[in-house]
């Protein structure tokens, strides 16, 4: 019995995912301003660490880390509407790499799942 | 989980954690700036142990050999005794050889050191005054063409080592340097693959550089280099580029003027744009941006944008000393 991440194509399918991904919350100005950084090489990083645990790929994420790193996207206003757009970005880009709809569905409930931690609930 | 002694400090690494990070949560102020395993400022010295291979592949044999490794790259499994390097096995002795102006503002410093340095045209060494001041200055030459390291220093207004550069710094002095270091120079990629340059003032030094190794890799692609400036006079190689792109039919050079951007930031977007302008589908091509950082910034996001991939987007923001004092 194959995990999701093997099914989905593993770190082949992060790779093929991750500029597609990045720069659908790039060009999207109702969120954007979350992504701007000087490092966009390390943001680019931290897309493709979000897309391996959003795949069930092997990763290291916790709750907490999810809370830290995010509280300060939320004092400068991250709410629901901004989970969702990037949630919308996310399947996609995964419809746009004709990913099975089942399997999308397994990688959204992971992604649905860090909600309350990305938004400090 | 591996025990480190650093000089009287004892220390765990936890799993997962390296050992620059470790030296760090123990309040050990050691050096470090881009903990990607690029710029190699948190190279330390290993004098006893076993140290992961990830840790030293970026590194030169001799240094590897030496027991050199980058401490954010070194996810120890066996305890270590570590150390500070010691900056003078570093660093090397180079002779100046050729001091010539550019332009108002810019000299071309030629420099020869006592044994070849191994190196790629783009990356950069660091230059060590007598008096310890550390600048990073980008190679225009190519190792396989020329004897001589070349570069090109902008005085700026309140630069300590351009502006004693550009005053006393005379042909016969010697200076210290040490490198290279940097990923910002001509991959091998696939040779009919588009190559587009994009750079500010001195941002040409390493754009020269890999122009010039792209084309001595026989590189069949065409290459377009916009060189943004914000006076004519300080267009520093135009002729230089002009005939090299008059000797090779696929060179496109292309000087932009502009009046819309400060040294630090870009106030207007439109005169760096240009070249996506020019080019508004980026799939599949070579980005190399170098220069302000500002702009660098910019252009890469743009870039991206246009449909580059970031695994081919390579940059090298040159960081002032007072962009790099601010936290980020």
């Amino acid at each position: 019995m194959s995990t999701l991440f093997e099914k989905i194509g593993g770190e082949a399918a992060v790779n093929a995912a991750v500029d597609i991904f990045y720069r659908k919350v790039l060009s999207d100005d109702s969120i954007s301003h979350f992504f701007e950084t000087t490092d966009m090489a390390a943001q680019h990083a931290k897309q493709k660490a979000f897309l391996t645990m959003a795949f069930g790929g092997p990763n290291d994420y916790t709750g907490a880390d999810m809370r830290k790193a995010h509280a300060p996207l939320v004092e400068k206003g991250l709410n629901e509407s901004h989970f969702n757009a990037v949630a919308g970005h996310l399947q996609s880009t995964l419809e746009e790499l004709n990913v099975p709809a089942n399997l999308i569905a397994e990688v959204m409930a992971i992604a649905g799942s860090t909600k309350d931690d990305v938004l400090g609930k | 989980m591996a025990k480190i002694t650093y000089g009287d400090h004892h220390l765990q690494a936890e799993d997962g954690e390296s050992v620059l990070d470790a030296l760090l949560r123990n309040k050990i102020d050691a050096p470090y700036s881009c903990k990607l395993g690029v710029c190699q400022t948190c190279i330390m010295q290993c004098t006893n142990g076993d140290l992961p291979a990830a840790s030293q592949q970026e590194l030169k044999p001799n240094l590897r050999e030496q027991g050199y490794f980058l401490s954010c790259q070194c996810y120890a499994d066996n305890n270590l005794e570590i150390k500070l390097p010691e900056s003078e096995q570093l660093f090397v002795s180079a002779k100046l050889v050729e001091k010539e102006s550019l332009s108002p503002t810019v000299v071309r410093l030629r420099l020869q050191t006592a044994t070849p340095l191994y190196y790629h045209a783009g990356q950069f060494i660091n230059v060590k005054r007598a008096d310890g001041l550390v600048r990073s200055y980008s190679l225009a030459s190519l190792p396989s063409e020329d004897n001589l390291l070349e570069l090109h220093v902008k005085r700026m207004d309140n630069g300590d080592m351009s502006q004693w550069i550009c005053k006393t710094f005379k042909v016969g002095d010697s200076i210290e340097i040490d490198g290279p270091v940097g990923d910002c120079f001509y991959s091998g990629a696939a040779s009919e693959q588009p190559i587009l340059l994009v750079g500010s003032g001195t941002g040409l030094a390493p754009l020269i550089g890999i122009l010039r190794d792209a084309l001595h890799n026989n590189h069949s692609g065409p290459i377009y280099l916009y060189h943004a400036s914000f006076t004519e006079e300080e267009l520093y190689l135009d002729k230089e580029i002009k005939a090299l792109a008059s000797n090779a039919n696929n060179v496109h050079y292309k000087p932009v003027i502009t009046k819309h951007m400060t040294e630090n930031y870009v106030v207007s977007g439109r005169s760096c744009e240009v070249a996506i302008v020019d080019h508004p589908d980026l799939k599949e091509w070579q980005i190399y941006i170098c220069g302000a950082p500002a702009i660098v910034k910019f252009m890469q996001q743009r870039a991206f944008l246009a449909g580059a991939s970031m695994n081919n987007i390579h940059t090298d923001p040159f960081e002032t000393k007072e962009l790099r004092s601010e936290a980020r």
